[in-house]
């Protein structure tokens, strides 16, 4: 049964892994010479000072290829689902195919198990192999960002979770729905509604944040003004932690009390009557040009905050991010398995 | 003797409507046995529940003495042409022996091949382009060339045309010959089965009417006319499946295992397909007395 689950399989295999095997070409012409890059100018950066610019310069390299590639680890685990998942049992019903092949000497379990099996584990090998193709690519560019958290559902283990997850739920929504196209277009749906469900309500929540403080200065003012139209205020600075994941930046007082714009205003009234805010570069902000004067209002506001306020900080830092990737995929991988359980007793049970 | 098919109580059951109703049935091995009865009236479901495809709503049944579908053994027993003939479009002609030889343990590629190359089909043509014809016929060889004991055919020939439902029947007619297995075959035309089929059973809405040889059934059904009078006026051996009537005269068919004495009686043979449509008429007429039956209580 195993050789035949590849004999029906094979061409679609052939037209991902030979889709991937030119990825990996790609990857490989130019990738070394982004390590070479890296290593001669962000690298040495430090030996020759100027490291931001040195960074940013490095940064430009392929952008349009890193683009490329991270997007592709993104949508390769939805076409998966789509096009090998859904189609898996629901093609079958649909033209009766079911009646033929229920009726060799394979029981329909054994059928299912296999079918799933084969299928799935090629899905996972192809997701995982191009994710890890790229987390290899991007690399040096990953260390020159130092934001390891912003690619971290394009890098390392977490996009094989993906495939797998996509395609258990392809073959449910085949299995359920007994139409190819439709359960194609509810695998799609399904697939990317549970991607920013988890995004963004269970990853941030898996483990608690580190919170750390940081007194209040010229560093941890960015500025003040208002943002949006919002009430006047002064805004808080990350703080410069490689690799970190910040949730939140804000100024309290000893009692934990946010800086209100009452307390703000009474004890600067300087910057709010001034002839024009400072305030951090970025949209959103109303009158971003500092009038002269305004600096050393600012500094003088700060040194009578500093006495009762400080910053505090939310954030994962970088030697969590290990964790998260486990936990990410085990939770896409626990979820397939229970998937892949439903659908072979439904095949068993529900289609008879 | 051993049943090539049991059931007892069969029923199944698809919301509210029973697709098959208090099916109880013992056909004997080594028959050709012909599924006789009008579109609807369950025989694809009674095919799909002793094939394994479907399991019962209620009751019980038994193909060669196995639970259908229980594992890989029962279902090399039993060889399967649903209607319709599926196949896999995008697969070619040998591709599908493949999947017969990876599928089943007791496949016979030699007889498989000989019979593609006997019945003139390219093996690397694809099952999409082939005809109707050729295609009910690479589900036949597929269905033998596992080796069976009891051949299922759901409406073989339904789709094909009057030479092709001519060829497939005789082919299948030489495979009985040559292997000795058993068959069930279903059809809502008499025509089709009446050559090939030594063992009748006739299903009309949900249920079996008549389940017996073909040449028993026509030993006891007669038709006889004589003057007009009444039809429960017959003796008690004497079942009345059709009756009309004119002012004159009265035309019955009957069974009865007994010799017809009464002299005012003609008696008539006659053919199977007479048998079959006075059966079906009798189980439309139970089901409008039903019916009205119903419709009286309301």
């Amino acid at each position: 049964m195993m050789r035949f689950a590849w004999l029906q399989f094979r061409n679609q295999a052939a037209v991902v892994f030979g889709g991937l095997a030119v990825v990996a070409v790609i990857l490989a012409i130019t990738g070394p010479h982004l390590v070479h890059l890296y290593d001669t100018t962000v690298a040495t950066c430090a030996a020759h000072g100027n490291c931001s610019t040195a960074t940013s310069v490095f940064l430009k390299n392929d952008h349009t290829l890193q683009i490329l590639f991270d997007a592709l680890v993104v949508v390769v685990p939805g076409i998966i689902g789509v096009f090998w998942g859904a189609p898996l049992v629901a093609r079958e019903l649909e033209s009766g195919t079911f009646r033929l092949v229920w009726t060799q000497s394979v029981t329909r379990t054994r059928w299912i198990v296999l079918k799933l099996g084969v299928v799935g584990l090629a899905s996972i090998v192809a997701a995982g192999l191009l994710g890890l193709m790229v987390t290899w690519w991007s690399s040096p560019m990953d260390r020159a960002n130092a934001s390891m958290y912003t690619a971290f559902d394009q890098r390392d283990l977490v996009p094989l979770g993906y495939a797998a997850f996509a395609f258990v739920l392809g073959v449910l929504c085949g299995v359920l729905i007994r139409r190819t196209l439709p359960a194609m277009g509810t695998t799609l749906v399904a697939f990317v509604a549970t991607r920013l469900l988890v995004n963004h309500f269970v990853l941030p929540k898996l483990i608690a944040p580190t919170q750390r403080s940081f007194a209040l200065n010229g560093v941890t003012v960015q500025g003040f003004g208002q943002m949006n139209g919002g009430p006047f205020t002064l805004f808080p600075a990350n703080p410069n932690i490689p690799n970190a994941w910040f949730y939140s930046t804000q100024f309290v007082d000893r009692a934990g009390h946010p800086l209100s714009t009452q307390v703000l205003t009474s004890a600067c009234p300087l910057l709010e009557s001034g002839p024009g805010p400072s305030a951090p570069a970025g949209g959103g902000v109303e009158s971003a040009v500092p009038a002269p004067g305004a600096g050393s209002a600012l500094h003088d506001c700060i040194a009578k905050l500093a006495a009762t306020y400080h910053e505090v900080v939310a954030f994962q830092p970088a030697s969590r991010y290990w964790s998260f990737q486990w936990c990410e995929l085990a939770i896409y991988l626990g979820v397939a398995v229970v998937l892949a359980g439903t659908c072979i007793w439904w095949v068993r049970r529900r289609l008879s | 003797m051993t049943a090539v098919m049991e059931t007892a109580g069969l029923g199944k059951q698809y919301g509210k409507r029973w697709a098959l109703h208090d099916c109880s049935l013992a056909i004997p091995e080594g028959k050709v046995v012909g599924l006789v009865g009008p579109n609807g009236a369950g025989k694809t479901t009674l095919l799909q529940l002793a094939a394994g495809l479907l399991t019962p709503t209620a009751g019980t049944i038994e193909v060669l003495g196995g639970h259908p579908g229980s594992g890989p053994e029962q279902l090399g027993r039993v060889g399967f042409v649903a209607q319709d003939t599926p196949a896999y479009s995008r697969m070619s002609v040998s591709q599908h022996l493949r999947m017969g030889a990876l599928l089943n343990s007791h496949w016979d590629d030699e007889l498989a091949f000989r019979r593609i190359e006997a019945l003139d089909i390219d093996p690397r043509q694809r099952a999409g382009s082939l005809s109707g014809g050729q295609r009910a016929q690479l589900a036949l060889t597929l269905a033998i060339a596992k080796r069976p004991e009891v051949l299922l055919l759901d409406e073989p020939v339904a789709s094909l045309d009057p030479l092709a439902r001519r060829e497939f029947l005789q082919v299948l007619m030489e495979v009985v010959a040559e292997h000795g297995v058993s068959v069930v075959l279903s059809s809502h035309l008499v025509a089709d089965l009446e050559r090939v089929c030594d063992y009748l059973v006739v299903l009309v809405a949900s249920h079996i009417q008549v389940a017996d040889d073909v040449a028993e059934l026509l030993a006891t059904h007669h038709r006889i006319s004589g003057p007009r009078r009444d039809s429960r006026s017959l003796p008690a051996d004497q079942h009345v499946i059709e009756e009309s009537h004119t002012d004159r005269q009265t035309t019955l068919l009957i069974r009865t295992e007994q010799p017809i004495l009464d002299p005012a009686w003609t008696t008539r043979p006659v053919t199977l397909e007479d048998i079959v449509l006075a059966y079906m008429g009798q189980a439309r007429d139970q089901e409008r007395a039903r019916k009205s039956g119903l419709g009286v209580l309301r």
